[in-house]
């Protein structure tokens, strides 16, 4: 087993980087009175504080870990979960959606719900919110216990209770309040930590070429280098395993989008920013880093496959541990401190956004709503309190079920697939069909879970989606991630059709109370567009949104 | 602390400008006194050389970019948002 030997030095690194992020929760917490006032006074960061804070808060322990994973996994075909499954709806959601978010004041997305659509809706919203988030954290916590395995050698169990212990830490001393200055500054510790591995391992590798080489030589073979070649319906060969509606509709369109356009995480961030063109530019900006982090999470995953034996079988390495095992191998301390800060920081940052996140839902938006209406604020201060514990007890659980996963991203997937692919699908209806009743909006929701419920267990009985479309009744062979991706298809269309059927024979809501909630009901307290600052040109969301979309296009060409 | 003093000291520039000279300076210190085995092992590359100058000049840009530009703080607009009128109140 592999052990990382850290010095003195790297752990010098370590304490310094958490006396800052502690310290500044600490001061936070010791000279600033709400959580708004922290945010300097309400909405005002500007983009691009905004806009890192919106990919850093992604850029956490599935996209470090899992993506390295999916790169040794699958090959250069990664890059569809950056370039078809995040740029284009990061673009959409600050062209088309943010006016309505940020033009309608809420301060999360369960709330626009309650507004468009009323309590069903919004219960049923927040409940598979929490369950899902609770399921998630287990992620990030089995991430930070991994690191702790592989830097300390001690066993996972040990490491995982470790992990939520420090995490309970973590979140007590003020880790919070501080949630995006920590973001933005893990952006830069996390791009400080994998650009010198990446850029130390390729040169070990013989250069791009070198890399080129061993790839061919590897399992993945001449496919592992191409995005879009071997994905045709019934005969996928590219080692991503699953074929080009799958990747463009069910990835691509549902999953990317009910991602990165309705979670609460990604959508705050842009909802803090200082104006509407500030909110819009929010994952405009975030789009180009996006571009780019493939080079340092596939690059590292496809040296993993070249230089570590046995990766991905029974009796090696599981793909997770990529990242530090390569870090073990290519860093000398020092350089390993900071990639070590950069990581741990990436785990704790994420567990604190969904235990944050998991906290504020339940608390408000299911408590306080639903259960136990008008005690005392002191109150409700300590179900928080209660919820924060609970929630990691919980996230300790869900951390051994994902530990059962030896590639953590299609765990994620799946969840996606059943919480996040049906809320794309309502969403949308919401804001642009201004007939779309409450009761649909409730029912779409249900059926849209259902319908990938449906798909997920349905699908272990086709053999289509086996490896080479053979039935196996063992279901060791089952592709989990082409299931999922079609799962997503299934929950939105299901909402889709449940959502549009029961709009047709319930009442809508009267038009007077969808004011700013939806296209083409003007809200008559909107300030005159004409009054508002006109960013300069350069700084233009359509101007932005057209350059990062260019761009990938001429990489997926480059890469096809 | 009035409100004004705290924000300057949570200028993000501060915070990532201090973080990264701090360890540039650590990292490009060490970088001097990398030892042939540690050499060896970055694939012959003085990483933490390297890896220290690019940190202190990242850390020094964000320090100069406060320098030249600091910030201001805008007074609050005072707006009514369009949905408060159906919110229930939260603590």
């Amino acid at each position: 087993m592999l052990r990382l030997d850290a010095s003195t030095l790297d752990y010098g690194i370590l304490a310094i980087y958490f006396a800052v992020v502690l310290g500044i929760g600490l001061v936070a917490r010791l000279t600033i009175k709400s959580d708004i006032d922290f945010f300097l006074s309400g909405r005002s960061l500007p983009a691009w504080i905004t806009g890192l804070a919106f990919i850093a808060a992604n850029l956490g322990a599935l996209e470090i870990l899992g993506m390295a994973a999916n790169g040794a996994q699958y090959g250069v075909a990664t890059v569809h979960f950056y370039w078809i499954g995040a740029v284009p709806a990061m673009v959409f959601l600050g062209l088309v959606m943010m006016p309505f978010y940020y033009g309608a004041k809420v301060r999360s997305v369960p709330e626009y719900l309650r507004l468009r659509f009323g309590e069903f809706a919004h219960a049923w919203n927040s409940a598979s919110f929490a369950v899902a988030t609770v399921l998630i954290s287990g992620v990030n916590l089995f991430a930070l216990a991994l690191v702790l395995h592989l830097m300390l050698g001690w066993s996972l169990t040990v490491a995982i209770f470790v992990a939520a212990a420090i995490v309970l830490a973590y979140i007590t001393l003020g880790g919070l309040t501080s949630a995006i200055y920590n973001e933005v500054l893990q952006f830069f510790i996390i791009v400080a930590s994998l650009l010198p591995l990446m850029l130390v391992a390729l040169h070990d590798m013989g250069g791009v070429e070198g890399l080129k080489e061993k790839v061919r030589h590897s399992k993945l073979g001449e496919l592992g280098l191409h995005a879009w070649q071997g994905l045709a319906p019934g005969h996928v060969t590219n080692p991503i395993g699953g074929d080009w509606i799958a990747m463009v509709m069910g990835l691509g369109f549902v999953l990317s989008f009910g991602y990165w356009t309705t979670n609460f995480a990604e959508v705050q961030r842009a909802l803090s920013a200082k104006n509407m063109s500030a909110a819009q530019r929010t994952p405009l900006i975030g789009a180009y880093p996006k571009i780019f982090i493939p080079a340092l999470t596939i690059i590292p995953g496809l040296i993993a496959l070249a230089v570590i034996p046995k990766l991905g079988t029974p009796k090696g390495a599981s793909y997770n541990d990529a990242i530090p095992i390569l870090m073990g191998r290519f860093l000398p301390n020092g350089a390993l401190g900071v990639a070590l800060a950069g990581l741990l920081a990436a785990f704790m940052a994420g567990m604190a956004a969904n235990v944050s996140s998991f906290n504020t839902v339940f608390t408000y938006d299911i408590w306080q709503t639903y259960i136990r209406r008008g005690r005392r604020d002191r109150y409700y201060l300590n179900v928080g309190r209660a919820v924060t514990v609970a929630g990691i007890l919980i996230g300790i659980g869900t951390a051994f079920i994902a530990s059962g996963y030896s590639n953590i991203m299609n765990y994620i997937q799946l969840l996606f697939s059943f919480f996040n692919a049906p809320l794309f699908a309502t969403f949308i209806l919401a804001m642009f069909w201004k007939r779309t009743t409450p009761w649909a909006g409730f029912f779409g929701l249900v059926a849209g879970t259902l319908g990938a419920g449906v798909m997920h267990f349905a699908g272990y009985h086709i053999a289509y989606f086996y490896k080479d479309q053979v039935f196996d009744p063992s279901h060791s062979m089952i592709n989990a991630q082409m299931l999922n991706f079609y799962g997503a298809i299934t929950a939105f269309v299901a909402d889709l059709v449940v959502t549009v059927a029961v709009t047709m024979v319930t009442r809508p809501k009267p038009v007077a109370e969808l004011a700013g909630l939806v296209w083409g009901v003007h809200d008559p307290n909107a300030p005159d567009p004409d009054s508002v600052p006109k960013p300069a040109w350069w700084a233009s969301p359509k101007l932005l949104a057209t350059v990062s979309i260019g761009i990938v296009i001429v990489l997926s060409i480059i890469f096809a | 602390m009035p409100q004004s003093a705290a924000a300057k000291l949570f200028d993000i520039r501060l915070l990532i400008g201090g973080l990264f000279t701090l360890y540039g300076l650590m990292l490009t210190i060490a970088g001097f006194f990398t030892s042939d085995s540690a050499r060896e092992k970055a694939s012959g590359i003085n990483i933490n050389l390297w890896l220290g100058l690019g940190m202190l000049a990242l850390g020094l840009l964000f320090l100069l970019w406060r320098r030249v530009n600091p910030l201001r703080i805008e007074p609050k607009p005072v707006e009514q948002p369009a949905a408060e009128r159906n919110r229930r109140d939260l603590p």
